[in-house]
């Protein structure tokens, strides 16, 4: 018994870690009634693996079975794998006995499609049902809800889980029907326009009434795979936008293509993109918390993000005519957007100049990396960046390379990787 | 007349209140105090009874004695700590008065002058201080307390809890700080229906949990407790399945394509290791799934 389930823990373990979704922050489950754990606030990492992504939840399939033939998919149906699938109880003792041990925040369940939609997700709603309510178990639950599920049983799995995702995985219709023939847009978006809805409205009966169970509420996510399809990156942050603005989703995960499966339609890749990937996040973090809109970052005739630079660097390389950005006097969204200057520091000056004249020094001292911030800021006459004298490509160049520039390791052998391709 | 706006970044900070501090005028003294928190606003009281500002603090086990001064050695006098510990709400908020305490938990060798530091410039400044990046003092604690968090939010993290046979989940830790009082609240709203038990090897001390309050705790024999301690004591009998399977369950997750031990590193120091599970050798050798196959005939049948 103890082979069995050790041989499909490490089936099941294997096949969801495509998954890139990770956090179990954003939680409102108190521990109340002397139950087991809580999902309040922010998330914790657990561990982390070798190849530095952060454990935090007990993320498994409930089975690898899948009656789709996704091609990106380790799972699909066509691809000769071990299959294996846990009892509702496998889970159910798993889940409880890692995060007694503090191994884990909570559970993340997916699963391959065996049968039908609904019978899957069924299952699924078994499980977290009864974690919450035999086993008084509030630690964090990420459900991710099954393509052609019905609407009853999603609503049903949002009574017990802390967030509900719907994956899109391809970032355009034209390349989900080539590589997922089975799946449509519409399948995906209409349970997360349901799920938007059921959180909004909760929300709304929680301001009416004072008991009311809560639904979803660390919000909805989703994942898009970077490198499978032909898509440019601004037709994925333009999808981001979309799902942020639309769909109210709190986070939306980017998941570098790593080839698992051989197939014709899909490229031939021998590294998986994580530059592209690690970009993407930076972008994702400049549209929600540094105030850029997504065409400001990238347009038609830019429709890539540039490797070797950050998206905000880039930025401020293709607007040298708003800078140098006075720290002693501008705003806090102008001072934000300084290369080098990240959301800690900018608070952190805006405060600190209330009590002195900001110089070079203390900007240091507060945590401005000078290395970039130097070409595009002033403290008052101290300091005279000549970035009106200078090329975008001079800028970038001394950056990149001048006195003091320590490019990532990673960017040098990736970057080098593609010179040989070329 | 209307007044005008003024930006953001020139609106003054609120400046209420102010008692003030009167000014240290009496000969400079060397004092010591019992180590503890209580001990040292002891001696912060005294500063300012005495007005006679510190050369240095020092806890009385490790003071340095000099040639030509008398240590001024402070007891604990607890009303006097609760009337400095409380006074110190009208100069700073909550929040800054925590960081304080934090700082005191750090063990940073020049914790107690830094506290009287930035307790003497709060108390003789006009405005709240607490956002004075400016300061270099201010600037020492805010780095303080941030690290304190983060150990505190490490061990939150890296405590691997082993379930006893008589039902109690024991861990070891050795952080770089002195963090047991802040993560009692965490464990403690997180555990609620199991007897836990977290020890410190390198302070001798712990916390227990016994399903109604959580208290320090400390063994007669200090020395004598260590790990070996609680492995002599019997495991659970699904303890080591559990502990295999977090195993397995950490081997598999990992995409090797992947493969990036800096950053691994970065987010969970070497130092760590010794009490996480996941980090220790392996009984059986590690198999990976092999997912790449390509389709071949015996997937034409499953269609």
């Amino acid at each position: 018994m103890n082979e069995r389930i050790q041989e499909k823990l490490s089936i099941l373990a294997d096949a969801a870690k495509y998954d890139a979704s990770c956090s179990s922050s954003g939680g409102k489950r108190k521990n109340e009634s002397k139950g087991l754990g809580n999902a309040e606030g922010m998330g914790i990492c657990h561990s982390y693996t070798e190849d530095g992504r952060c454990v935090s939840l007990l993320k498994i399939l409930l089975t690898n079975h899948c009656i789709f033939d996704c091609a990106y998919c380790v799972s699909r149906r066509s691809n000769d794998v071990k299959r294996a699938a846990f009892t509702v109880d496998e889970v159910v003792d798993l889940t409880i006995n890692f995060y007694r041990r503090n191994y884990i925040e909570g559970l993340f369940l997916s699963s391959g499609i065996f049968s039908s939609p609904d019978y899957t997700m069924e299952r699924l709603v078994r499980i977290v049902k009864k974690l919450r309510t035999e086993h008084k178990f509030n630690g964090y639950i990420h459900v991710k809800t099954i393509p052609g599920a019905s609407e009853e049983l999603i609503q049903e799995a949002g009574l017990y889980a802390d967030r509900l995702s719907v994956n899109i995985e391809l970032p355009s219709e034209l390349a989900l029907t080539t590589l997922a023939p089975e799946k449509n847009y519409q399948e995906i978006l209409t349970p997360m326009a349901q799920i938007r809805d059921g959180i909004i409205q909760n929300k709304e009966e929680k301001a009416l009434f004072k008991k009311v169970p809560g639904f979803a509420t660390a919000g909805q996510s989703t994942q898009l795979i970077v490198g499978a399809s032909a898509e440019t990156d601004l037709q994925i942050i333009k999808l981001t936008d979309s799902l942020y603005q639309g769909y109210g989703l709190k986070r939306v995960y980017y998941s570098g293509y790593i080839p698992v499966t051989d197939d014709a339609r899909l490229p031939q890749v021998t590294q998986p993109p994580v530059i592209r990937e690690h970009r993407l996040y930076q972008t994702d973090w400049l549209m929600r918390f540094y105030g850029f809109q997504a065409d400001e970052i990238l347009d038609p005739a830019h429709p890539h993000l540039d490797l070797e630079i950050d998206p905000k660097l880039a930025w401020a390389l293709r607007n040298r005519h708003v800078f140098p950005v006075d720290v002693n006097v501008a705003d806090y969204e102008m001072i934000l957007r300084i290369p080098g200057v990240g959301a800690r520091s900018a608070k952190r000056i805006v405060a600190a100049r209330r009590f002195a004249r900001l110089n070079m020094e203390t900007l240091r001292q507060l945590g401005v990396v000078l290395k970039r911030a130097k070409y595009f800021l002033t403290c008052q006459g101290e300091h005279q960046p000549i970035i009106g004298e200078l090329s975008e490509q001079q800028v970038r160049r001394q950056i990149l390379f001048g006195a003091g520039s320590v490019r990532s390791a990673l960017v040098t052998q990736q970057l080098d990787l593609f010179a040989q391709a070329s | 007349m209307k007044p005008v706006r003024r930006p953001f970044s020139a609106v003054a900070p609120a400046a209420p209140r102010r008692p003030g501090a009167p000014a240290l005028t009496a000969p400079p003294l060397d004092y010591t105090y019992d180590g503890t928190f209580e001990g040292l606003l002891t001696v912060l009281f005294t500063v300012y009874d005495w007005r006679a500002a510190p050369n240095s603090i020092q806890p009385e086990a490790t003071a340095q004695s000099s040639l030509f001064t008398q240590p001024a050695h402070r007891e604990t006098d607890e009303a006097q700590a609760a009337r400095m510990w409380d006074g110190l709400l009208k100069t700073m908020d909550s929040e800054a008065r925590a960081r304080l305490y934090h700082v005191f938990l750090s063990e940073d060798a020049d914790r107690e002058l830094l506290i009287f530091r930035y307790v003497d410039l709060a108390l003789r400044s006009p405005v709240d201080i607490s956002e004075n990046y400016a300061n270099a003092d201010v600037r020492r604690v805010q780095r303080l307390a941030q690290m304190m968090f983060r150990e505190k939010h490490r061990m939150e993290a890296f405590v691997r809890f082993e379930k006893t046979s008589d039902e109690l989940f024991h861990a070891t830790i050795e952080p770089d700080m002195d963090v047991l009082p802040l993560i009692a609240a965490h464990f403690t709203k997180r555990y609620a229906d199991q007897r836990w038990l977290i020890y410190d090897r390198r302070r001798h001390y712990g916390l227990y949990y016994d399903l109604t309050r959580t208290d320090i705790v400390q063994f007669e024999n200090q020395k004598g407790r260590n790990a070996a301690d609680i492995s002599a004591t019997v495991l659970d009998e699904r303890e080591p399945l559990f502990r295999h399977l977090w195993q397995t369950y950490f081997d598999h997750v990992n995409i090797p394509e992947r493969k990036n031990l800096k950053l691994h590193r970065r987010h969970m120091p070497l130092r760590y290791w010794k009490y996480l599970s996941e980090k220790q050798p392996r009984e059986q050798r590690f198999v990976p799934i092999n997912n790449k196959r390509p389709p071949g005939e015996a997937n034409l049948r499953l269609k």
